[in-house]
């Protein structure tokens, strides 16, 4: 079942998504995306970068878990409308990601039921990797 | 303390902003196009029945299928949009080469994107600023882009940051 605008409360969690990422996710995401960027695809073009364990996920795919997240939470008849998150870390290979949320805001505007919430999501070892927010509408 | 004698602003910068560049126009959005993006972003899960079911989508609020927020249709063009300003250098004054890094982005969401919907994106670079960083000195350069569909109905605002250091 999906939340209604009524359950949520400020300080309201987002149910968590997580999605363990490698190649098997990210040549998807690259596929439909057509984003064949070498570091997201290579270990050597990884460790060229800068990034000692290889090749690392897409910034793009961790806000498309965003938007899902919140999809799955709102279901059909609620509405994403804006999502914004700076990318401050990468994600390795094998990370679990999780979409991790709270309501800071719940308003009727106009007759619409809108929420403000902050997001991230989080890796395997629990740190922060994008920091952002959504408002959606119920 | 941000170093006056360096700066990684170009003329073309100057020209630019403010200004709407060329609109690039998707080709036709297919149903396939669209179950394969939810399959990318959902897998290993399925996506939700909007995404790719038809009869099951004609009896949601939609009427019909609809694309995820996030799809984009400029995927596999023969020519894509520009997603950043244009104007950057790829260089910095030395002839070093500029290190290019996506700082993040706001996307504000009109109405969904359907198959069928042809989507036409334009871009124009907002404003920028430079400040000495963890990497040295470091410019953020924020971008608009807007993607109207066939009907000029706003699908997408994205406020775009892209790094330079």
């Amino acid at each position: 079942m999906s939340v209604t605008f009524d359950e949520i409360e400020i300080g309201t969690k987002l149910p968590t998504w997580s999605r363990k990422t490698s190649f098997a996710e990210w040549n998807r995401y690259a596929a439909v995306n057509e984003e064949f960027v070498p570091f997201h695809m290579d270990d050597e073009a990884g460790r060229r970068a800068g990034n000692e364990q290889g090749a690392f996920g897409m910034g793009n795919l961790r806000y498309a878990y965003i938007v899902n997240a919140l999809h799955d939470w709102i279901g059909d008849e609620g509405r994403v409308q804006e999502v914004g998150c700076q990318y401050r870390a990468i994600n390795q290979k094998d990370d679990v990601l999780t979409v991790v949320g709270e309501v800071t805001e719940k308003n009727t505007i106009d007759g619409k039921n809108v929420v403000r919430l902050d997001v991230n999501v989080v890796n395997s070892n629990g740190e922060p990797t994008c920091p952002g927010h959504a408002v959606i509408e119920l | 303390m941000s170093d006056a004698n360096v700066s990684y602003v170009t003329e073309e910068m100057h020209e630019a902003k403010g200004v709407w560049g060329p609109s690039h126009t998707s080709y036709p959005i297919t149903a396939t196009d669209i179950r394969r993006w939810a399959m990318a972003t959902y897998y290993p899960e399925k996506p939700p029945r909007v995404y790719w079911d038809i009869e099951y989508a004609k009896s949601s609020k939609y009427g019909g299928i609809i694309a995820p927020p996030d799809f984009n249709p400029f995927a596999w063009s023969l020519e894509r949009p520009a997603t950043v300003a244009r104007g950057l250098s790829g260089a910095k004054p030395d002839g070093k080469p500029l290190t290019g890094m996506n700082g993040g982005q706001t996307d504000t969401y009109g109405v969904p994107m359907r198959p069928g919907d042809v989507i036409s994106a334009r871009s124009r670079l907002v404003d920028w600023e430079e400040r000495e960083g963890r990497l040295g000195h470091t410019m953020y350069v924020r971008t608009e882009i807007e993607w109207r569909n066939q009907r000029d109905e706003l699908v997408k605002t994205r406020m775009s940051i892209a790094i330079r250091y």
